[in-house]
This record gives C-alpha cells, structure tokens and sequence, in this order.
C-alpha cells in the first residue's frame, strides 16, 4: 500500500473535518472496539450540496451502507464510493448523538475532566461546521460508520442496536468521487448504552484509477449514474 | 397487513378552521399553532404526501427522520409516533391514522434523484424538491433547511436483511393521518408528482387538508 499522503488518528469521542481531493481515498481504521464514526458529506464546491441518506439509500435499495455503494447528495451526484469494508453494515437510519443521549452518563465539563469532558456528536459536528462557515442548517442524516442497527422485516419496522458491531482493525475506504469535506465525530452511537469511544485512524491515499469493472461503477444503474452526474458537476 | 392497527379522530370537519384540497403535484405551506390539530386525507388512495414540519420560532430545528425514528425503535409512523426535531423536541405527535403506517426513511423526489433512479428522461419531469423549494422560501426555508421528510400513505418496507423497496401502499380513498402541533410549527407540504413508482399508484391525485385551532 502506497505511503499516506495524511495520516491522523482521531481518539474516541472527538471530532475532526478534512477535505480529501477528488480521486484520493479515506480510509477509516477502528483503533477499539465498539468504535464509531458519524460522518457527515458536502461537496467541497458548493454551498449546499450535501450527502442525501434517503436518496443513498432508495437508489440502491439498501437500508444499510455497505461496498460498493455510492454515497450521493442532494444533487444526485456521487460523493464518495465506498471501495472496501470489513464490515458489510455501517448504520446510517439513527443520526447522530446528541446532549440528550448524554445526560445518563452523568454530568461532565471541561473543568471537571479537562479533555476527558463528554461531549455529543452534534456538539463535535457543530464544532468543525463552524469551521468552515457552517451551522446548524448544514446538520444531515449522517453515516454511522462501524455502527449497527439491525433492522427486522415486521409490521413496525423494528430497529435493534447491535453493541460492539466492529472490532478494532475494522476498516472502511471510501473513494472521493469529486472534492469533498468529510466532517466526523467519534463519539459513541447515540444508541450505545456505554461511554466507552474507540478512536479512528484517518488516512488518505491516492485512489486507483476506477477502470471499466470498477465494482461501483458496476454496482447499479442508479450507482454509475450517480458516479457519472459528478463528473459533470463541472462541465 | 398483520400487525397495522388503526386509530380514528373525533374531530368534525364541518367546524374546521382549515379545508382545503392540494391539487396532485402542488404544494401548501401553513403554520399550526401549538395545540392545533392537523389532518391530511388521502382522497383517492395511494397518493404520496412529502411532509416536512419546523419550529416556527426556530428553522433550524426541523423535523429529523433520523431522531424520530431512533428515539421511536422503529422505521415506519403510525398514531403515537412523536415527530422529533434535530434538537430531539417533539415538534408533533400523531393522534390518529386510519392508513396504519408511514414512511420517513425514502426522502422526497428531486429532478436529480429523479435522474439517478430512472434515467436522462426523467430530468425534466416535476418533482417533490422543487415544490418544497418554491413553497418554503416565503419563510427562508431553502435547500440548506431541507431536512428527510416524511412521506404520509407511503408505504418503504424494510426486510431483517438490511434491504429497502418501495411497495405498493396500504393507504385507500378517505384513509387520512392527524397530528397535533406540540409548538408553533410550519407544515411544508409537496403532494407528490412522482410517475415512475407505484408510491402515487401511479397516478398522482389531490389531497384534502383539515385543521383544528
């Protein structure tokens, strides 16, 4: 594997922006058990184009995120493609922490337990928003990745977190289909009865050219149509 | 469909202080005030009703697909389901629901998502996030407020492997939903114009709003 072009490990319970050139590839590395990532997606070009989870979702008729699909935005272009897992189910149905979820855990400042401080997925996502001149309204259905929750085929549709889906040494890459600002959080699933967050190596890489049989350029019509729509966002 | 149960309103249309019909593929914004009840009919059966609801004193906080259905354990809306913001309020409550389930993981119709799902063909063709867009913007509701909707009388069943697929819906003429407003909200309505699944049965139709306060 080609040297990392950046290579950052993010520890549990904290949150982190970068953006990553279109044609290079994230990958995402659980350093714990129980790890867990909720991602946010923009296009890096654009002042509101954003990763779309129902429309993910629908177009490729998964409930689940798993290789090869596609991660596409409000505009029906392709973000990023997931290339590869060692799992074959990242949540993307429960949002993301927020204070709420916290209160169990009891209560905790910076000035009780300095850097150790809990705080939500929201507030680490609102943090790096801020960053790049975004708020709030940016907020999205983001992706859990290394999270589960199992989703049953009865009449309400029952949802079940499954604890501790990924190990540590799980991966995920997803490949940059355009230039895109990837926002994360790794604090725990907000359905997560434990406060006990793994961190996440970043790294990115050059990505292999996607030939012919690119699986997910191959995966759906709607996939390739998607991957397409974002080589001409551009035109 | 096994497991579906039904909860009626007692509510009269005759002393509503809203009622109006939404023709098939336009739009309808309102605001409710908190307390308020809120009815949408299905006049004709099957017709999608893309539905999204703010707190009027706060846009930000909008309705959340992903923090309803988190908080709920479930995928699909029925009577008692709590409608949650992203700041996990609860913007509504459904009080009654004759259809017996509803979608909020499908997302609304867009001319782009129109392209992906059906083809070059399709771009051109009316679709729900257009409406949204031109029914939202007297109140500053643009793209960066849109939240994941709900889509009342949808019917997106999900299977224990992980799959999703947009059946057939269980709705039928005069089945409606109501809902009670827990804080002043705004209600942006696409009646959806979408041709090329069966969520509309294939034919989209108009609806008919009713409203208590």
């Amino acid at each position: 594997m080609s040297e990392a072009l950046l290579s950052h490990e993010i520890p549990g319970g904290a949150a982190w922006s970068v953006l990553v050139r279109g044609g290079r590839e994230l990958k995402l590395t659980a350093t714990g058990a129980g790890a867990n990532c909720s991602t946010l997606l923009f296009a890096a070009h654009h002042p509101v184009d954003r990763l779309n989870v129902p429309d993910t979702l629908k177009a490729q008729m998964s409930a689940r995120i798993h290789a090869p699909m596609v991660l596409m935005s409000d505009r029906g272009t392709a973000l990023c493609s997931v290339t590869g897992s060692s799992l074959d189910w990242h949540d993307a149905l429960s949002g993301h922490s927020c204070d709420v979820h916290l209160e169990q855990f009891g209560p905790s400042s910076y000035s009780a337990d300095r850097n150790a401080w809990r705080r939500s997925a929201r507030a680490g996502l609102l943090s790096e928003l801020r960053k790049h001149g975004r708020g709030p309204a940016d907020l999205h259905a983001c992706v859990n990745f290394f999270g589960k929750v199992a989703t049953s085929g009865d009449a309400a549709g029952t949802l079940t977190f499954v604890p501790a889906h990924a190990s540590a040494g799980d991966w995920v890459t997803l490949r940059a289909e355009m230039d895109v600002l990837v926002v994360l959080s790794t604090a725990p699933h907000p359905l997560d009865p434990r406060w006990d967050p793994a961190g996440v190596l970043a790294e990115v890489r050059p990505a292999p050219d996607p030939g012919p049989h690119d699986p997910s350029w191959t995966f759906r019509d709607e996939s390739a149509r998607a991957l397409r729509a974002a080589r001409e966002v551009l035109a | 469909m096994t497991g579906v149960v039904t909860v009626g309103s007692g509510l009269d249309p005759t002393v509503a202080v809203l009622d109006t019909t939404v023709a098939d593929g336009d739009g309808f914004l309102a605001t409710i005030p908190a307390g308020g009840s809120f009815r949408i009919v299905d006049l004709h059966g099957n017709q999608a009703v893309d539905t999204l609801f703010y707190d009027a004193a706060d846009l930000d906080n909008r309705y959340s697909a992903m923090d309803t259905v988190r908080e709920q354990g479930r995928a699909y809306l029925t009577a008692g389901s709590r409608l949650l913001s992203v700041n996990v309020d609860v913007l509504a409550t459904i009080t009654a629901d004759t259809c017996g389930r509803h979608d909020t993981l499908g997302g609304a119709c867009a001319q782009e998502s129109n392209v992906v799902r059906y083809g070059e063909h399709t771009r051109h063709q009316h679709a729900c996030r257009e409406t949204f867009l031109r029914y939202g913007e007297r109140v500053g509701i643009g793209a960066r407020q849109l939240g994941h909707n709900i889509n009342f009388f949808m019917n997106v069943p999900l299977t224990a492997e992980g799959g999703l697929t947009f059946a057939d819906g269980l709705s039928a003429p005069g089945k409606y939903v109501e809902v009670r407003a827990e804080r002043d909200l705004y209600v942006l309505i696409s009646n959806c114009p979408q041709l090329n699944n069966p969520c509309n049965g294939w034919n989209p139709t108009p609806v008919r709003l009713l409203g208590w306060w």
